[in-house]
């Protein structure tokens, strides 16, 4: 199965304070053993969300909200893509992570949905621009 | 904050389970190199995790459970080889036997336990993938040790009975031993033999979990994805290595089409019939990315790659009908020349035939209508009897359909032909 493993932001990250190089070195060997378990697809780091920006809906109207934005918790600062047999598994590396922040930090863990699990929404019409989509994705 | 959990106990359980599982493959690589005995491997790291499950609910898992599990089994083989040291001294002062060389084993397995764990995992795939071994025993074997499935669980995967699977194991760690195989990692001339046996085992995994020709078991979809896993390894391991690229690639793309590929009824859909919008997009960009790692280090040219490339023309088409056929006929002539077989000669026809038209298609298919090794090979005359039909010849087509139909391996086939053969006389 595959998993996001989002690192959540703190007040460190959101003020854009960089790792010290014995946490960017640590962080460099742990991504080392996910790759060389065959675990890790991707990842990435976020810049902090006072340089992203909020589309907020309601109806016809749109509101763009400059960030930063409150609930620092709430906020992603990171994310790995992991394919791990269970949850139990991703439960397991994500434990062998460092702290990723100077303080008290978090990962989430969230399952993918699968093609598959939309097979019922996708009507023909719908259908036909995904694999437009995809095949422009693909075409390169 | 933790999840309740109504037995604590079954909880660390579960996770010194999963911990094992995790690090089996490298614990018994490295005890292996360390013993020189899978079996005696094997049978130490099944110590250590009782001694995990014993320790563990108590202690709390370690911060680096994977040393913690080395160190163990490690201390319990110095243990063994103690012991049989202090058994070879007493016989030998009862005057039964010589002293036997304990001492070097011991202060060996010491200067062992000091090496940096570097690639056990890497060692134990190219020991169990030897070609000194049979294919069978090869994927056997790395299932057991490097997928850490029970024999039951191989022996359901290849729907084969559970003792003659353990035998195969037996006699494959037996032939092992006998030959006092070293467990590194070959180098240089030794390489390119053992990396293709490990190749081979690898996709024979995938195609034993992604063919499915019977059978309904979840291991078998698992086969598949232990087989990308391995591959991964290796391409972390190796990235030089452009045909490790090229089956990653191959793999991938071709398990994006799993949930297309087979009908309610559990048979398979053709490739060209599938529902595309369940293809799977993240694996068609991540077998795309290997490709283009393979032929980044030149590698186009590789079997493995050029089947690769021949999934990646079907991955970017959005409709059946924008598959770019001249290309497939090209990479097909490519491929006949590395890989030459009559089956590869089939397909390399069939897409000449898609690609420029029926006449081109036949030319080629007719040296292939004798061959002994496709006599009752329902797909070579579906070929000719498509193409006869496009060629506009329908009676001829309608009698390569019926024979077709006769030779079909299931009723989905067979009913597909039939009805095939009955448009071509309507």
């Amino acid at each position: 199965m595959r998993v996001m493993v989002l690192v959540k932001a703190t007040a460190d990250s959101e003020a854009g304070i960089m790792p010290s190089v014995e946490l960017f070195e640590a962080m460099g060997r742990f991504n080392e053993e996910l790759v060389a378990a065959g675990i890790m697809l991707s990842g990435d780091g976020l810049k902090p969300s006072a340089e992203g920006k909020r589309m907020a809906f309601d109806g016809p109207t749109r509101t763009v909200v400059d960030g930063p934005f409150a609930e620092t918790r709430e906020l992603v600062a990171g994310y790995w893509i992991w394919e791990v047999k269970d949850m139990a598994e991703a439960v397991e590396w994500a434990r062998r992570c460092p702290n990723p922040m100077p303080g008290p930090s978090e990962l989430e863990i969230r399952p993918f949905y699968e093609m598959a699990d939309f097979a019922e929404v996708l009507t023909p019409d719908v259908a036909a621009i995904h694999d437009r989509v995809r095949h422009d994705l693909a075409g390169r | 904050m933790t999840s309740p959990d109504a037995d604590p106990d079954a909880a660390v359980r579960r996770a010194v389970e999963t911990v094992f599982r995790m690090e089996r493959a490298r614990l018994i690589g490295g005890l292996a190199r360390l013993v020189r005995d899978l079996d005696l491997a094997e049978e130490l790291a099944q110590d250590a995790l009782l001694a995990a499950l014993a320790d563990w609910p108590r202690t709390g898992i370690p911060a680096r459970p994977g040393a913690w599990l080395t160190a163990t089994a490690k201390r319990r083989a110095i243990d063994r080889f103690r012991h049989r040291r202090m058994r070879a001294l007493k016989l030998a002062e009862l005057g039964h036997a010589p002293e036997d060389d304990g001492a070097a084993q011991i202060s060996a397995a010491e200067a062992a336990m000091d090496d940096d764990l570097g690639d056990e995992t890497l060692g134990l795939i190219f020991t169990a993938c030897h070609p000194l071994l049979s294919r069978e025993a090869r994927v056997a074997l790395t299932l057991r040790l490097i997928g850490g499935l029970t024999t039951d669980e191989i022996a359901r995967a290849f729907l084969a009975k559970e003792p003659a699977i353990a035998q195969r194991i037996l006699r494959a760690k037996k032939a092992l031993g006998a030959a006092g195989l070293a467990w590194e990692i070959p180098r240089g001339d030794d390489l390119k033999p053992r990396l293709a046996s490990v190749l081979e085992v690898i996709y024979l995994i995938f195609n034993e979990g992604y063919a499915a020709t019977s059978g309904e078991d979840l291991i078998r979809p698992a086969l598949a994805d232990e087989a990308r896993r391995l591959g991964r390894i290796l391409a972390a391991a190796m990235p030089g290595e452009a045909e490790i690229h090229g089956l990653c690639g191959l793999m991938d793309l071709q398990a994006s089409r799993f949930a297309a590929r087979l009908a309610e009824d559990g048979s398979p859909v053709p490739l060209t019939a599938q529902n595309r919008r369940l293809w799977d997009r993240t694996l068609i960009r991540r077998g795309l990315d290997a490709l283009s790692r393979a032929d980044a280090s030149g590698g186009a040219d590789g079997p493995y790659a050029l089947q690769a490339a021949l999934a990646a023309c079907h991955a970017r088409a959005g409709r059946a009908e924008d598959t770019d056929w001249p290309r497939i006929a090209g990479l097909y002539d490519r491929l006949a020349a590395v890989l030459p077989s009559p089956v590869v000669e089939l397909n390399r026809a069939v897409a000449h035939g898609m690609a420029f038209g029926p006449g081109a298609g036949l030319a080629l298919l007719a040296p292939l209508d004798g061959l002994a090794a496709l006599a009752g090979y329902a797909p070579l005359q579906a070929a000719i009897g498509d193409m006869l039909a496009r060629a506009g010849q329908p009676a001829e087509a309608h009698a390569r359909f019926t024979r077709a139909a006769s030779l079909a391996g299931n009723p989905r086939e067979r009913d597909f032909l039939l009805a095939r053969a009955a448009a071509c006389a309507a």
